[in-house]
């Protein structure tokens, strides 16, 4: 259950240990032993999609190959994130050592991190720490080369197996799966694909052990996270949070007192009103029926100044260009959610046909071949079904 | 080792598949149909259009049924209202972005959209029309191949053909989401890419986005024109194929109704291409024994392995990607071309037509062909040699067009001077057939004996495997040719261009031990190429194969020196192969080309 408070973390950009100090310990213990603790731990991935990261390096494990890769995805395109930038500019060094580690569980050798080609001016930066990292690397004979591989600017590579196509020279289009990328990935090898802060936290985990880990937030949704809060805020920035506060605990501690929506996890997210605010989590399990959103951490709030019509609009026209344009649902249904509602805003439609566009939302979550496509509809159902009269009027 | 067997539930029905198989499939093995639109047997999975998803029970989305392998346990429903729903949509959004103008398109009643749509009833436009507002083009500039956007719907067949099958990638996907399209690189004009026109794009779109440059209309009119000659050539492939337009299964031949029903058309010579797959088996074989003497006796420096040229696409595919090799080329001209040359010079001159009034027409079951006849080359006669190139699909228009009742049609005959044909030329049609007609042929020029294989039929050239080898070994040769005694030719046989990519690079590397390639660009050779009916695919390629053989074993005649028009024209007119005469009308050259 929900926890009473509000309540700060400080892990990720914690300064009361150092990466190679817990790496020193973590890489003498048995790899099944982190596994373990990772999994003990309840730790998902924190870019989204939520699957559990212990499992995931499991999973690339058991799986017997010559040639094993970890990347890190730093390809941070939801609107309204911006917290892996944080990170890697700040604590970098502990990326490398969550990749350090997953290194030493999977056994893979090589290591890139998929970086946003926004984020290009990180490079000089990460490049020193590479080149201290390596050093490490030799120090605790550990056979693992981490290298820097620049993105081209598609939203859609951050979703792992388009990520995994536009490193390998292809198109940035998402695969179908199965084969999941531990079981087929880079050039058809088992890869582990993880979030900058996954990592972080699969070596924080090391250092404070999982139980302390698991003590914070609730069921299904353990530990702390960190949130990008941007919109109508007064306090707009980066914070770690212990996971499973109320959207009205949130919008206390963040909002401009008159905030009417949160949209949670960005223009792929849901949007809460403000009647939601105290029934709503944040965190992992179930969609809006369980009242718990999960996030990558984007956190935008809106107050009643804003047209919700326009912030709908902002997040289709977003969609509309950044759909890969691989399947039907997606390409096709952006388009006309988009055209849709600028139709019945200009009174080209009916109000009616609103509900026709709510339909194809549930077609496009249920039959996009991608994750991202199964979502990008989500902004569209939560704003019209809660703000329906302001796509009309 | 047995196969590992998955146990699932399909409609209610358990049954057992073996591991890998996907869900489509194993509907499909329990008589299920799933409708498709991006899956092609003759290309990996794509999983893009949507159409084929399914409902699996405790799964939160519906898969798609081509994408995703059967686990153990699964309870799949293939037609559950959630799936008919989501199908609808899916449906609904192609067609919302899709040029339905189906009374205007070429494809109408032969397109998998609107197959589906009426199956669907997508019969109210539910979603706004996109396609308004977007600038989409139609790109005429090629002499072959158009592409039409309008009618696009992004399911990349087509530049999976490209890829997987030919190796040549004229095609791709550019741009993203709203604006994500199939294009050439650069969004140039197709004229202008590396494109060989081979058509294989056209065989596999579902929709009419790509069709081939048609001629019917003009073809018509210089029918109906009285002071005009029209003579036609029909290609071997085209006999056993042209059915499918008019009402018969794969496999059935329809030579004879083929020739009446031209005739009905009103052409005024109803020829065939047969005789001049005959003649290029006389020229080409006894080039490639000329390169072998040059080789071996005189000592030259002779390109060898040979390629064969009949195929219009493989001729551009090795000018733009291999031009260091083109005088491992046959210098013969296609069967098409001889064919044209000699209409407007040796046939006009033994019917007393006026070279000027004949409009020469070839019905090919190919969309190279139409650029080929284009060439600058093919003038020989003193005029563009064959003047319209139709697919086989243009003339199974014509004949519906015509009103003629086609299955009804008493079976006609080709006519005389370029209307005689051999087994062996008809079998050109298919991959391999050029081989096995070339041997029977050099073999016995050689030896003065028959090839040694039951009934002519030399099996190990024929098959639908990518490439295939061979060997003969000859011995007891006549004292002509002693150079060639107990010489041991090696062959090889390739179709679809990625095939003849491999070849290739093996040759760039100074490893390919052959003395003779055949190359034909298309699958399965002629009988699958890109002007033949569509659907395609490797079931349908094969039946038209074994109609081919079929005929060949029914014909008397099944040698290409045996052709009584082939002897009467070396006697009145070229002479002997490699003659000048040949020289001058048969032979060509290539030209080198750029790879972008």
């Amino acid at each position: 259950m929900a926890k009473q408070k509000l309540k700060r973390v400080d892990l990720i950009f914690s300064k009361d240990c150092t990466c190679k100090d817990i790496l020193a310990v973590a890489l003498k213990r048995p790899k099944e032993e982190i596994v373990k603790d990772l999994i003990d731990s309840g730790l998902k991935g924190r870019g989204g999609a939520g699957f559990p990261t212990g499992l995931k390096w499991k999973m690339a494990m058991e799986e017997k190959s010559n040639k094993k890769y970890v990347i890190c995805n730093a390809d941070e395109g939801e609107p309204g994130t911006f917290k892996d930038r944080e990170i890697l500019d700040r604590v970098g060094l502990k990326v490398l050592g969550g990749m350090a580690l997953a290194s030493y569980v999977t056994g893979a050798r090589e290591g890139f991190i998929y970086l946003r080609s926004e984020y290009k001016f990180l490079i000089p930066k990460l490049e020193n720490l590479l080149e201290k990292f390596h050093v490490w690397m030799d120090e605790f004979d550990l056979d693992f080369k981490v290298n820097l591989f620049i993105g081209g600017g598609a939203y859609v590579c951050g979703e792992e197996t388009s990520l995994i196509e536009s490193m390998e020279g292809k198109r940035g289009e998402p695969r179908n799966k199965p084969p999941y990328p531990t079981n087929q990935g880079y050039l058809g090898k088992p890869t582990v694909v993880n979030n900058v802060e996954t990592l972080v936290y699969a070596l924080m985990i090391m250092y404070i052990g999982s139980e302390k880990f698991k003590s914070m937030g609730f069921e299904g949704s353990t530990g702390s996270k960190l949130f990008s809060v941007s919109g109508d805020t007064p306090k707009a920035g980066i914070y770690e949070l212990e996971l499973g506060m109320t959207l009205e605990q949130f919008v206390k501690e963040f909002g401009d007192g008159d905030a009417k929506a949160v949209q949670v996890g960005g223009a792929s997210g849901f949007c809460v009103p403000r009647k939601r605010f105290k029934e709503t989590h944040i965190g992992y399990q179930g969609g809006l029926e369980g009242f718990s959103l999960p996030t990558g951490g984007s956190m935008m709030i809106f107050n009643s100044s804003r047209s919700m019509y326009n912030v709908l609009h902002n997040y289709l026209d977003f969609f509309e260009e950044e759909s890969c344009g691989q399947c039907t649902p997606c390409r096709v249904g952006c388009q006309q959610l988009l055209k849709g509602v600028e139709a019945v805003k200009r009174g080209e439609k009916s109000q009616k046909y609103l509900d026709d566009l709510l339909r194809l939302s549930d077609t496009m979550k249920l039959t996009a071949k991608c994750g991202l496509g199964q979502s990008v509809a989500n902004s569209f159902s939560s704003i019209v079904e809660n703000f329906r009269e302001e796509m009309i009027y | 080792m047995a196969e590992k067997m998955i146990k699932l539930t399909i409609d209610g029905k358990v049954i057992s598949v073996p591991e890998g198989t996907t869900l489509f499939e194993a509907a499909k093995l329990e008589k299920v149909k799933i409708p498709t639109l991006c899956y092609h047997q003759d290309l990996c999975v794509a999983g893009n259009c949507r159409v084929c998803v399914v409902e699996v029970e405790g799964w939160r989305v519906l898969p798609a049924a081509c994408a995703t392998p059967a686990m153990e346990g699964m309870v799949v429903f293939t037609n559950s209202p959630k799936v008919r729903r989501a199908r609808k949509d899916v449906l609904a959004l192609l067609v919302s972005e899709h040029s339905t103008q189906c009374t205007t398109c070429y494809r109408s009643t032969n397109c998998e959209l609107q197959e589906l749509a009426a199956e669907y009833n997508i019969d109210n436009e539910i979603y706004l029309n996109l396609l308004k507002d977007k600038t989409f083009t139609v790109d005429d500039s090629s002499w072959a191949i158009e592409k039409d956007e309008t009618k696009c719907i992004r399911c990349q067949r087509c530049v999976r053909t490209c890829a997987e099958l030919q190796k040549v990638n004229a095609l791709d996907v550019i741009k993203k989401g709203a604006d994500m399209k199939i294009a050439t690189f650069f969004d140039t004009v197709m004229s202008d890419v590396v494109c060989t026109n081979c058509g294989q794009c056209i065989n596999r779109c579902p929709t009419g986005a790509l069709t081939e440059r048609r001629y019917i209309d003009e073809i018509w009119e210089a029918i109906g024109d009285p002071n005009k000659h029209v003579a036609v050539q029909t290609a071997p492939a085209v006999r056993v194929a042209l059915g499918e337009m008019l009402g018969y299964e794969p496999g059935v031949r329809v030579t004879g109704k083929m020739a009446a029903a031209l005739k009905h058309l009103g052409f005024d010579s109803v020829l065939d291409t047969d005789f001049s797959a005959d003649l290029t088996i006389m020229e080409e074989g006894h080039e490639l024994i000329d390169r072998l003497k040059r080789k071996l006796v005189d000592g030259e420096d002779v390109a060898l392995p040979m390629f064969t040229s009949c195929s219009p696409g493989w001729i551009k595919f090795i000018e733009h990607a291999y031009p260091d090799y083109l005088d491992h080329l046959s210098t013969c001209k296609s069967p098409q071309q001889m064919f044209g040359a000699l209409l407007k010079t040796y046939y006009a001159d033994k019917k007393k037509i006026d070279p000027k009034s004949i409009v020469s027409v070839s019905v090919m079951p190919c969309s190279a062909k139409k650029y080929e006849a284009k060439r600058i080359e093919m003038n020989d006669s003193g005029m563009q040699d064959v003047d319209y190139v139709m697919t086989t699909r243009e003339l199974g228009h014509m004949i519906r067009q015509s009103g003629v009742n086609f299955k009804e049609l008493k079976d006609g005959n080709f006519d005389k001077f370029m209307g005689d044909s051999t087994g062996a030329a008809v079998i050109f049609g298919a991959t391999g057939g050029v081989m096995e007609a070339a041997l029977r042929t050099a073999y016995e020029v050689l030896t003065g004996r028959e090839v040694p294989f039951d009934g002519l039929k030399i099996t190990p050239v024929r098959g639908m495997e990518g490439i295939r080898e061979a060997s003969i070994k000859l011995e007891n040769v006549l004292p002509d040719f002693s150079f060639l005694e107990g010489i041991e030719v090696k062959v090889a046989i390739a179709h679809g261009l990625t095939n003849a990519a491999q070849i290739m690079d093996n040759l760039v590397i100074g490893e390919s031990p052959y003395h003779f390639v055949e190359v034909m660009a298309c699958p399965g050779g002629c009988i699958g190429g890109g002007g033949q009916p569509i659907p395609t695919n490797a079931e349908i390629r094969k039946a038209r194969a074994a109609a081919i053989y079929d005929e060949d074993e029914k014909k008397v005649l099944r040698k290409s020196h045996e052709n009584p028009d082939v002897q009467r024209i070396y006697k009145d007119f070229l002479g002997k192969p490699l003659g000048h005469k040949s020289h001058e009308l048969l032979h060509t050259k290539y030209t080198r080309r750029e790879r972008v």
